[in-house]
This record gives C-alpha cells, structure tokens and sequence, in this order.
C-alpha cells in the first residue's frame, strides 16, 4: 500500500487511463494501470438513505469497486485518507444543452409561409424527431468546468429547438479524457417542446393549441406509417419510431403547460418525464395527479425593486408572491410525494444553483430529497441508476469530497471526481483560514478578520480604530499579508510571512517599513458571526415561512378556499324566469344541492341562508356564445383549416376576465377560436368558476362546437399587403374550401365507416362529426352573400349551420336563415371598424327575433362581456324588443343556441342554480351584479369583493415592505414587470 | 311595441329617401315645449317645463307648476307630457368624421405626420356627411370637439355640431385648443414579441419634455418679435400665451399627471386640460389647487392591471367629483367612432357607481361645455343659449329608455333618420311585403 500525495494520483490517472486498447501508440509504450484508490474515513452518502460513517470508497478504472464499512483494499491501491470529509455521488442535470448549440433564428417575420421546406421528413419542420443532438455535440471544456464547479458530473444534453427535438446524449463532464469515455449514452431520451423551431420559418402550428395538435397528429401518423400504410419515405417518422423505446422528456415550461403535456402523452400510453415551472406548488393537487415524474428549475425570482412608488404600482400581486412563493416549490412537492429532479436550466449564472438550492431547504425541502432530485431520481428516469447517481458498485466513480454537509452553503467542495478523473475546487490539504486572528507588532495591538470565499481571500485588519488597506494570499500552506501602516498618506506597508500551522494558527515574520524584521504570532479563533451559524446550524432551524396568501388562482382576487354549494333562500324578489311565468314579483326562490329547488311565495327551508331580496332582481345568469377570454391561444392560423385544435386544451383559469365577468353576471361563455381561417378551431364551453382548475370549467358531456369564419378576416385582406399566398384569398375561394373539406370528410368518414383500415386525421375526425350532425358550427359571419352561401354549401352536405355569430348582415336574409334554420348570435351596435361591417345596424338583433330567429347578443371581448345586460336592454331602443325577450338574448337564447337550455338559461326548478342577484332591473344601466352564483356556489359577491380589496392593500403593502428590507440586505433585485395579456379577440393571435 | 310605433309615426314625417340627411333648415317659428321633465344640465331638474325656442335660441324656460306662459298664435306647440328635455350632449375629443371605416386607409384622416404640428387642423378635414357621424344624433349627442390624434403636439381641434351641409356651417368653436400627448415617463419593450418585459422610468423623459419646452419657448420668443418670416408652428401655438386656445394635455398616468400640470404652469399656459387622467383620481389635490379640469377616459373600459378594482373605470369620475374636480367625459381609445354614441350610457354607468343622475348630466352637458369653452351658448337649458337640445321617451342616462323623439340644433328641427334607420325601414318593410 502506498500512501502518496493526492496529485500524484490523479497524474496517474490521466497518462494511463485515457488512451484506448485497441488504438496504435506511437509516442512511447502502452502502459496499462490496473491499480486501485481508496478513500478512507469518509462519511459516504452511498446514495440519498444509505450513508456509511467512516466508510472506504474504493474505485479503479473510473468505476466504483466498492464501498462502505467492510472494503477490503486490495494491496496495489493508493489510498486517501478523508477524515472529516463526507463523499456524495456528484450531481446529474437531466434536462441541459451542454455542448450543443441552439440553432438562432435566422430571419424576421415576412409573409405567411405555409409549406414545409424539407422533403422526405414529416410535413412540418418543427417536428425533427431525426435530429440527434450527440451529431452536433461538442465538449464544452469551460462550461463543463462551471459545472464541475457546482457539483456536477453527468449532464443529459439535447437540441433545445423545435417541437420534436430528436434524441439527446447522456455524457459526463469528463475534462481529461475524450468522448469515448464520455459518452455514456448517444441516444439518452427523446425531447419534446410546445415552442417551434428556430431554423423553419413554416407558420404552423402559430398557437399552443395547434402545437398540441399536431403532437397527437404525429403519433397517429407515426403509428400508421409504423404498420406500412405510407408507400413514400419519411425520415422523420421512421426515427420517431426507433425514439419510441427511449425516455421522452417534454419541455412544459409552466404548471398549466406540465397539465397539457401529460393530458396528450395519456392520450398514447406514454408517460413523458416533464420539464415544469417551478410554480407546479399553486395547484399541487392537480399536478399529483397526473403522476409524471418532474425536472424542476430553481430558478427563484429576485425581489423587485420597489423603490419608486409609481413604477411599483404597475407591479402585480401575482409577481410579487413569486418571488415570495417560488422557493417553497421543491419542499411542496416533496412533500406531496411527486417525483421530480432539480436542474440547471433557466439559471442564468450557474453560481445562483447552490445559492437557490440553499433557499429551497431553508424553506423546508428535506436535504435527503434535495440529494435524490440531484443524483437518484434523474438517473431512474434515464433508467441509468445502475450506472450514475449512486456510489454503489459498478457505478462510475462520480463523486463529490466535501468538508461536510454538501447543503450547507458554508461547506467546501473540495473535489469533484469525473469517472475516476480527479477535479480540485479548493484543495483540501489547503487549510480554511477564515476567522479572527489578533495580534501585535511593535508594541501595537491588531484585530485581523480573515474572510471571503476560500479561493478569493480577504484580510481585514484594524488597529486603533482604523481600518488599515490590506493584501492577502495563500497558497501552499503559506499566507502573505501586507497592509499599510498608521499613516496612510505614506503609502507605506508592513509585510507579513507565515506558515499555517495545524491549527491554523499563524506563525513567522514580518517585515517593517524600515526593513527591519520581527517575529509574527497569530492564534486563530472563530469569529464571532461564524460562531452564532455554526451553533444555529445544530439545532433544528424552523423552515423559512412565506409572507403571503396563497389563493385560487393565485392573485389578486384569487379566493383562499374554493366556494361551494350552499342552500339559498332568496325572499321577496322580482325573478325574471324566462319561462311562461314570465316576471315573477315578490317571490322567494330556494336553491339546493346546486339546482333551482323551489320558486313561489313564502318559502321556507331549515337549513337554507335566508338573503332578503326586496327591491332586487334575480336572473338566470347571463351567456356569453362569443368569448375569447381565459384562453392562452385563440387562433391558430398557420393553416386555413385548424378543426384539429380546440380551445379546451388551453384553458387559462388564471384570468382576472374570468372574475370581472363573473362581476358583471356572466355564469357561462362559449370561448371560441378566432377567425383567422375559414375552418377555425374547436370551442370551450365554459362555467365561470373562478379558482377551480381549467379541466374543472369545462362543461362535462357539453355539445361539441366549432368556430368557422367568413369574410375580410379568413381572407386576409387587413393583414397587410404581403399576406396573399395562403387561399382563400376571396369570398369566391371560401367557398371551394369548404366544399373541398367536406368532399373529403365524407370520403373519409365513408372509409371509417366501412370497416376497413383508415388513417386517423383528427382533422377529418372533426369534420366528419359535422356531417354526422354531432358537432355544430359557429360561424364568424358578416356580409349577406357569404352567409348565404355558407348555408347552401350545409344543405349541399345535408347539414344545417348551427349559429352564425356576429351575423351583422342577418337582417338583410332573416328568411332564410329561418328557413335553414340557423341562429344569429350578434353585437348590439357594433359597426364601421371595416368595410364588411358597413350595413351592420343596431336593429339587426330585433330584426332577425321578429323573422322568428333564436337571437342572442355576445360580446366577442372581455370588456363588453362583463355588461351584456346593457348591450341586451340595447334592442330594446334599437327595434322595440319586450324587456322579457332582451333579457332572453343573453341567457336562454344563447343556452338554445349552444344546445345547453336544459341545464342553464331560465329559472326553472330542477335547471341548474347559475343565477345573479341584480340591485337594480337588470336591463338597466343602473344595475349592478350584487352576487353571481353557479350551481349554487357564490362565486362573485360585491361584499366579498370589498373585502378582498382591502386584503389585497395590507399583503402589497406587505410585501413591498419585505422587498425593501430584502434590497437593503444587500440581495439581488430585478426591475419591475407589468404584467398585462393582449386582450383577443377574433383577430388575434 | 309602444316607443316602436311612436318612432316609426316620426320617422315617417321626416324622412326623405336615402343617403345622408339633409341638415335641417333655420328655425322659423317659434316652437313650445311642454310638460316635459327638464334637465337643466347644471344638476336642476324642473318637473314640468315650458321651453320656448325662438330664433334658434331658447327664449324661455319655466316651471310650469309656477308660471304660466301665454304663447303666441304663430307658436309651434310640442306636448312632450311624461317625457325629458336634455342639452345636447357633447363629446370631446373625437375624431369623428376624421374616419370613417377603421381597416380602409383611404378613409383615415387622423393622424399627420410630424412630431410637433400644431397648426395642422381638424376642421377643414371633418366630414359632415359620414354615416357615423349622423348615428350620433338619435343618441342625443349633437355637438362634438373633433380632434387629430398621434404625434407630440397633434394639431389643433374644434367644436362642430353635428347637423350642417358642411365644415363651415358646422363650426361651434374655432381652433379650440391644441392636444399636447404627454411624454410617457416609463417604457417596456414589447413582450408580445418576446422583448423585455420589465417597466422602467423612461431614460429620454426629460430630454422629451424640454423638447416641448423649447418649442413654447420658440413660441413666446417669436411673439415678442417681429414674426417675420412667418412660422406657422409658432403662430398656431400663440394662443396657449393669450389665453385664445386651450392646451389638451393626453396623459393617463399620475406621475406624467403630475408633471403636466407643473409644466403649463412654468410655461405661462394659460389654461389646460387633462384629456384620458386614468390615474387622476390619485391627485386631486393638486387638479383643484390649480384648476385643472379632465376628460376622462373611457367609463366602459378594462382596468389596467389585474390588481385594480373590477369596477375602477366605472367609478373614477365618482371619485374625482367627490374631489370637487371639473369633469366631463370622453371616449378615444379602440373603435372609438362608432362607441361614441354610447356617451350617455357611459354617464349612465357612473350613476351605478355612485354619482346622481343630474351629477352624471353634468358630464355630458355642461360640464363639458365649460371645459371646451362653449358653455356661453350650449350645455344647458338656460334662457339665452342655443337651443340645442332634445325630447326622448324616458331617461336618456339608460340605453332602455333612451329614445328621442325630437332633436334640434340652433334651433333647427334635425332629422333623426340615418343611414341605419334607413336600412332597418327598408328590411323591415321587405319582410311585411312577403307576408
């Protein structure tokens, strides 16, 4: 057994083990090292929950032999003696870009480019599932040298661009040898995004939900060409196919995008390790029960800098319980039990990893959970744990040496070993000198303080109260100091050289200015802070708590606990039922178990909230048949037909639209696509229950919608001069589209009907429920001819259009819209913004009901939509509509119109409890929505609303205050962020 | 049904064929309004009025409960028992007949290039034949100050009525004032495009503002002088120095607010006016202390942030009268044209939020008057002023019972066809034929 030097070893190590068997030598001998190393002493974190006090960890090879309390070490090993030094498995980051390089997007946005520009792959160029990120690797010596640093040894690396990314490549960050050794996997796991490609400029998918489309279009294309249906060649295809097998990692980005993620992998079986947000903690009950393994970032948010009152008040409660709530995410899912690894990724400077990690067990992530998300975890995902993550046997020898608990931000990283391949940090032969250090020279008495990071030290050191300017290295057991003497205007030092004895106490000589020279004694001690976190790090530290409420959703006006159903007695109310008992007064209403139970007079319930209702009206509450609010996307016009899209997979529930509507009456809105193409997509009917989660809002077995779209939008026309290569680029091309769609849906739906096998378009699925009468249209619609044509081409398909909406024109064909049969969903007054909308008039709705028309009045705009009651008492000055009947525009005509009338839209007993309780007769201008109520919860109370306000004032005011004290602590800020959503409507994006 | 046919009874008396109505001739007769509910505009109401309108002026206005006129044998009488008179309503910053189809540029003449361009003018470029403009007046609103958009200085606007043959004929007031946008202090890049998103002080404010100041400076220099050669910039902005013309400073937020108040005073404006002042209910100290009226941004709107009160936009003009400030409404913004006759609706909603309804008249009425400066003749229904004012149904505030039956401007007996009115008759008439 030799006992030797440490960086004798790892010269060993270097010449013997990096050339390879089978390769010609030709500048000296081969040399083989068959030799062993052994560390000793140690205390070796095996893995997460198995940790061997004064353990041996014995590796050869880059491998680790052995470890634990009963090693025997063979006779030709060196051994290294780690008293008091703790060994980790190093760490993995499994979601990285290290080596490869993201592609820069190359050009600006020019016109619309709709077809794909490579052949023999799949038709749309963000889906690359060919491309292998190991073809365009290359070891980034100065990055892997950062990572080292920060205690990593085995990075996970992709091309992060495009939808399908390809394969990625498993490599440890092995600075002395080459990618032979390296590589530990070319084909680690396969990527997906919901973010296009840099280097296609192709148009589609232009939305979330058009991304997510076309994921679940890939699979069944893939799965179809997989059984030899396809006779041409495609690349793409053939090598998502042989990707099948590996890992599939999705980069989600966000809690909502971790949600949509998994919905499309359930939908095929396959369970997608998911890069989330780092928010997943504001709904963690939803994200434990999609059961996917997470990466997370931490990345925490920076307080922001909340100096300047004015520009403080654009900054958002929202933002602000980030930066107060973000750290907490870790120990939440911890806690929850969900699977999940740490990673590097969206930290800007490395550095901040361990500084975050630190938080993030202040704030109570366990230290054995924190290790697992950074060694055990990401290797099972990778399904590498045999190799990576842990110090068993056989494992790569990967680890880390430490001066103790590899948490503490105080500890040192001595080294980081890289298959067997040794990395110094701060040599731990190098002793820590930092602390207090007195002592006298000539007759003076001096304070020393030795601080600053190990690498990078500082001296500060005073006598009589001054502060002298001073220099300190350190370097083989050696320190040199110089500092300057009492009277600074000399510019004259004193220089010190001492040896550092074992217990770094300080011994040797100095030199005066007049070059005479004396003996130096410094004895080390602690210094004073140093003591207090050393004592404080023993007992057990209550986690850092959180200043702020977390609510549904988690923002202003988000609520603490959700509402439920409650058993309402309204007394003496006017309540408009819609029914043939028309305007009820002075009567009581009972709502139970979230249905109307009983109207009529002098009700009584035991067990009901009596809310007197003198003086005030009771409506079925208000629907919306054209709303974009609460959605992430509304258009996706990459393609001129998007039925394949549908609203309901980007749900925002976040969205203040949900509450000011709820404000405003609004109980249930039709969240349609835009208009951006002739064949637009699915809709999202929706309750506005403000704090349930997106799948929560969505009507359960509701009638399937689809927005189709006519006229200047579809067209183009105001979309610039250059947008003219996508058809149609007239009314007359409309037409042929439509009929071409149809022609082919039916061929389709004939094929799936016969039996025989078929390819599975999603498109077509959608289509061909038209023709099947199970999905009904709502068409964006303006000018007489359009809308005439678009019915002849229906009965051409031997359907019907189920509404038109906007329908400005209506008045002008009112007959044979009843004729065929279709409702006219319209604005109250809206008109002249452009060429199409020249005749719209305010008559219009009056017009089209006295024709014997379902009419309904939407808003198509989150401003409008939270007081539709006004634009319904509209008709009533523009056409003479009865109070009654306006009222019915915006509830039970639309409930008709969207096929929901037997649930919502009247008061009727058994219907459901959507109602809204109006100060005021709710037609006028003067009412006000006093409570807004949905299946019998209150969702929106303008009591409850005043309260909230002032709720709201005290925790920004709050945390402003915790901001400022953070920025006077000396902490990072960041500018402030306004925090604002494009308000969509048809024409948007 | 009732207002239906009582419409459909006055249309059938005025209207005469299709295209743009025909302005109303010069008042001949003298006409009587009685038994209507007057809203004087000034916050009074009188239950049961007589108004007499001589000369396009009202000669009279009366309790009837207290006095009993004896009129004339040449007096037109229009027995308006159970329903409400109201002064025109007016809408100030408007570019109404500057544009007539939003997405069609061809018909946009809003907006003139160069930064400070004060002597350009709204007026002669204002179309008294648009269809929008004429889909004002079954609303009640019947004058307007038509102003140019973008720009530093935009140019120069002027109060028009809304029934007149053409630009001159329509002309209340002049060369009004010239709108100032005030500088923003805070800028953010575009985060829709993936740019920056954070909100920073803007780093060219200063520089922005002493660019103004300069040119008032350039103004005042040039007035002392001999004006030789002449500058039209300068000679459009001297009236901001005499006190001729009213400086409209477009600014929303509190601290440009702020800063816009302090810099007319520096700069000798004589009088100025706060147009949008979405934040300036959190200064109304300072708007009283120096007189500075606003006009406020649109009642129907978002709030800004997510943090704000749903109802902040409906409530705002509560909170600055309370304040004891000077204001009346406006509407620019996003389809701002065809909203705008929607002005009484958006006084109507603050009545919900808190003011009276007489309050919220004020907004339209008088109160708007007084800040373009025409409150001499127009805004309220006072002996001596125009009589330009209407009769609707029920109240006028609420879009329920808003419906006029008689409008007059001057005096003049106006049409209240349009060319909506006009395509509802028609279709109207085509499904009675095939019945």
């Amino acid at each position: 057994m030799i006992k030797s030097k440490l960086f004798a070893v790892a010269f060993l190590c270097i010449n013997f083990l990096s050339a390879q068997d089978y390769f010609p030598k030709n500048d000296g001998v081969i040399a083989k090292n068959t030799n062993y190393t052994a560390f000793t002493n140690a205390k070796i974190h095996v893995s997460p929950n198995q940790i061997v006090e004064n353990g041996t960890l014995l590796i050869k090879d880059g491998k680790i032999v052995s470890s634990g309390n009963a090693v025997t070490i063979p006779k030709n090993t060196t051994v290294i003696d780690l008293s008091g030094k703790s060994i980790y498995p190093s760490f993995i980051d499994i979601y990285s870009d290290f080596g490869v390089e993201k592609p820069v997007r190359q050009s600006g946005r020019r016109s619309g480019q709709y077809n794909p520009t490579r052949t023999g792959y799949y038709w749309n160029d963000h889906v690359m599932p060919e491309n292998n990120a190991i073809e365009k690797f290359k070891f980034d010596d100065k990055k892997a040298e950062e990572l080292i640093k920060a205690g990593f040894g085995v990075v996970n690396t992709h091309i992060q661009d495009g939808i399908v990314r390809g394969t990625g490549a498993l490599v440890a960050l092995n600075r002395h040898q080459g990618n032979e050794a390296r590589i530990l996997d070319d084909k680690s796991g396969q990527y997906f995004s919901f973010k296009k490609s840099n280097t296609s400029d192709q148009s589609y998918p232009t939305s979330l939900m058009g991304s997510m489309a076309l994921l679940r279009q890939l699979y069944l294309d893939a799965n179809w060409y997989a059984k030899g249906n396809i006779e041409t060649k495609d690349l793409s295809i053939e090598a998502f196919n042989r990707n099948k097998s590996l890992v599939q990692i999705f980069e989600a980005g966000s809690r909502a995008n971790v949600a949509r993620a998994d919905k499309i992998g359930d939908m095929f079986n396959i369970q997608y390790v998911i890069l989330g947000g780092g928010n997943e903690y504001e709904r963690i009950d939803q994200i434990k029960a999609l059961n996917a393994p997470l990466v997370v970032p931490i990345n925490f948010p920076d307080a922001y800098d909340v100096e300047n009152i004015f520009l403080t008040e654009k900054l958002s409660l929202e933002d602000m319980r980030k930066w107060d709530q973000y750290p907490t995410n870790p120990k939440v899912l911890a806690e929850n039990n969900i699977s999940f690894a740490l990673t590097l990724h969206a930290i800007k400077n490395t550095k901040d990893f361990k500084t975050n990690l630190a938080k993030a067990i202040q704030y109570g992530l366990s230290k054995e959970k924190a290790l697992e998300a950074l060694t055990s975890i990401p290797a099972q995902l990778l399904g590498k744990a045999n190799i990576i993550g842990s110090l068993k046997n056989g494992c790569y020898a990967n680890f880390l040496i430490t001066s103790g608990d590899v948490f503490d931000t105080r500890t040192i990283l001595h080294e980081n070993w890289v298959q067997g391949q040794r990395n110094i940090i701060n040599d731990f032969n190098k002793k820590d000198i930092r602390g207090h250090y007195p002592f006298s020279l000539a007759n003076e008495s001096y304070e020393m303080t030795i601080k600053g990071d190990l690498d990078k030290l500082k001296a500060e050191i005073v006598s009589n109260e001054k502060t002298r300017g001073s220099k300190i290295s350190h370097s083989d057991n050696w320190v040199n100091i110089a500092f300057t003497t009492q009277d600074s205007t000399k510019q004259e030092f004193i220089r010190i050289i001492a040896n550092i004895d074992d217990h770094k106490n300080l011994k040797g000589k100095a030199t005066l200015p007049n070059g005479s020279k004396t003996s130096f004694i410094a004895k080390y001690s602690q210094t004073a802070s140093e003591n207090k976190e050393t004592k404080s790090n023993h007992g057990k530290k209550e986690p850092t708590k959180t200043f702020s409420q977390l609510t549904y959703p988690n923002k202003a006006f988000g609520l603490k606990e959700l509402p439920v159903q409650e058993t309402l007695l309204f007394k003496n109310a006017t309540v408009w039922t819609n029914e043939n008992d028309g305007i009820l007064e002075n009567t009581d209403l009972l709502i139970k178990n979230g249905k109307i139970a009983q109207i009529g007079k002098n009700l009584t319930d035991n067990s009901a909230k009596t809310i007197d209702a003198t003086g005030k009206h009771i409506t079925a509450g208000i629907i919306d048949e054209h709303s974009h609010i609460a959605a992430a996307s509304i258009n996706e016009s990459g393609h001129n037909s998007s039925a394949e899209v549908t609203i309901e997979d980007v749900i925002d529930e976040t969205s203040i639209d949900i509450y000011r509507n709820l404000a405003g009456g609004v109980t249930t809105v039709q969240i349609l696509h835009g208009s951006a193409n002739p064949i637009g997509g699915r809709s999202a009917l929706i309750k506005l229950k403000w704090g349930e989660n997106a799948d929560n809002l969505i009507y359960k077995n509701a009638p399937k919608f689809i927005k189709f779209a006519l006229g200047e939008n579809v067209k183009q026309s105001n979309w610039g001069s250059s947008e003219t290569n996508r058809f149609p680029q007239t009314r007359m091309g409309v037409e042929q589209m439509f009929i071409d769609y149809f022609t082919r849906a039916k061929e389709y739906d004939t094929a799936k009907k016969s039996g025989k096998p078929y390819r599975k378009d999603i498109e077509m699925e959608t289509l061909a429920e038209i023709l099947n009468k199970e999905r009904f249209i709502t068409c964006h619609s303006y000018v007489q001819s359009e809308i005439n044509m678009l019915m002849k081409v229906a009965e051409q398909f031997n359907f019907n259009i189920n509404t038109f909406t906007h329908i400005l024109e209506g008045y002008k064909l009112a007959d044979k819209m009843k004729a065929h049969g279709a409702g006219g969903s319209t604005f109250s007054d809206w008109w002249a913004y452009k060429y199409e909308v020249n005749d719209a008039i305010p008559f219009n709705a009056a017009i089209m009901h006295h024709a014997g028309i379902t009419v309904a009045i939407n808003s198509d705009d989150a401003e409008m939509s939270r007081r539709l009651n006004q634009e319904a008492a509209k008709t009533i000055k523009y056409g003479g509509v009865t109070e009654e009947e306006a009222l019915k525009f915006i509830t039970l005509n639309p409930a008709k119109l969207l096929h929901i009338d037997h649930r919502v839209g009247s008061i009727k007993v058994g219907k459901d409890a959507d109602l809204v309780l109006w100060n005021y007769h709710p037609l006028s201008i003067y009412a006000k929505a006093e409570k807004t109520i949905i299946e019998g919860a209150i969702y929106f109370d303008i009591e409850r609303d005043n309260e909230l306000k002032e709720v709201q004032k005290a925790e920004r005011s709050m945390l402003i205050n915790e901001m400022l004290k953070a920025k006077n602590e000396g902490l990072k800020t960041q500018p402030i962020k306004k925090n604002e959503k494009q308000a969509l409507h048809c024409d948007s994006e | 049904m009732k207002y239906f046919t009582i419409i459909l009874a006055l249309i059938f008396c005025t209207t005469s064929g299709f295209g743009q109505q025909t302005p109303a001739p010069k008042q001949k007769n003298p006409i009587a309004i009685i038994g209507a509910v007057a809203h004087i505009g000034n916050g009074e109401v009188i239950k049961n009025s007589t108004i007499v309108i001589s000369d396009g002026k009202i000669a009279n206005i009366v309790n009837a409960d207290e006095v009993q006129l004896r009129l004339s044998s040449d007096v037109q009488v229009v027995n308006a028992t159970g329903k409400h008179v109201y002064p025109g309503f007016i809408i100030p910053n408007t570019t109404l007949g500057l544009v007539e189809i939003d997405a069609v540029r061809a018909t946009d003449d809003k907006s003139e290039i160069g930064g400070l361009i004060p002597h350009v003018r709204s007026l002669i470029a204002y179309n008294t034949e648009s269809k929008i403009v004429e889909s004002m007046r079954p609303n009640g609103i019947l004058l307007g100050q038509i102003t140019p958009r973008s720009g530093r200085i935009s140019g120069t606007s002027s109060v028009v009525q809304f029934d007149a043959w053409n630009w001159e004929d329509a002309t209340v007031k002049t060369d009004d004032g010239i709108h100032l946008n005030w500088p923003s202090p805070f800028t953010r890049g575009r985060w829709w495009l993936g740019e920056d998103a954070s909100i920073k002080l803007n780093p060219n404010y200063q520089e922005q503002i002493a660019e103004i100041v300069s040119f008032f400076n350039g103004t005042k220099a040039y007035s002392e002088g001999s004006q030789s050669p002449t500058n039209l910039t300068y000679n459009a902005t001297k009236g901001l120095f005499d006190g001729t013309k009213k400086l409209y400073i477009h600014v929303n937020d509190e601290k440009g607010i702020a800063d816009a108040i302090g810099f007319a005073k520096d700069n000798q404006v004589k009088s100025m006016v706060i147009v949008g002042g979405e934040e300036a209910h959190k200064v109304t100290e300072l708007l009283k202390q120096n007189d500075v009226p606003v006009l406020l941004a649109r009642v129907h709107s978002l709030p800004d942030g997510d943090d704000d009160d749903y109802d902040l936009p409906y409530k705002r003009a509560k909170l600055l009268v309370d304040a004891g400030v000077l204001v009346a409404l406006e509407n620019s913004g996003d389809m701002e044209r065809m909203n705008a006759r929607n002005l009484p609706f958006y006084a109507g909603t603050t009545v919900a939020h808190g003011l009276t309804k007489e309050q919220a008249l004020q907004l339209i009425t008088s109160n708007a008057a007084k800040i373009l400066g025409i409150d001499k003749d127009y805004g309220t229904l006072e002996t001596g002023k125009s009589a330009t004012l209407f009769i609707s149904e029920g109240d006028a505030l609420d879009m329920k019972t808003n419906q006029l039956t008689h409008a007059f401007i001057d005096g003049r007996s106006i049409s209240l066809e349009t060319h909506q009115t006009e395509l509802w008759h028609r279709y109207e008439e085509k499904y009675k034929t095939q019945q």
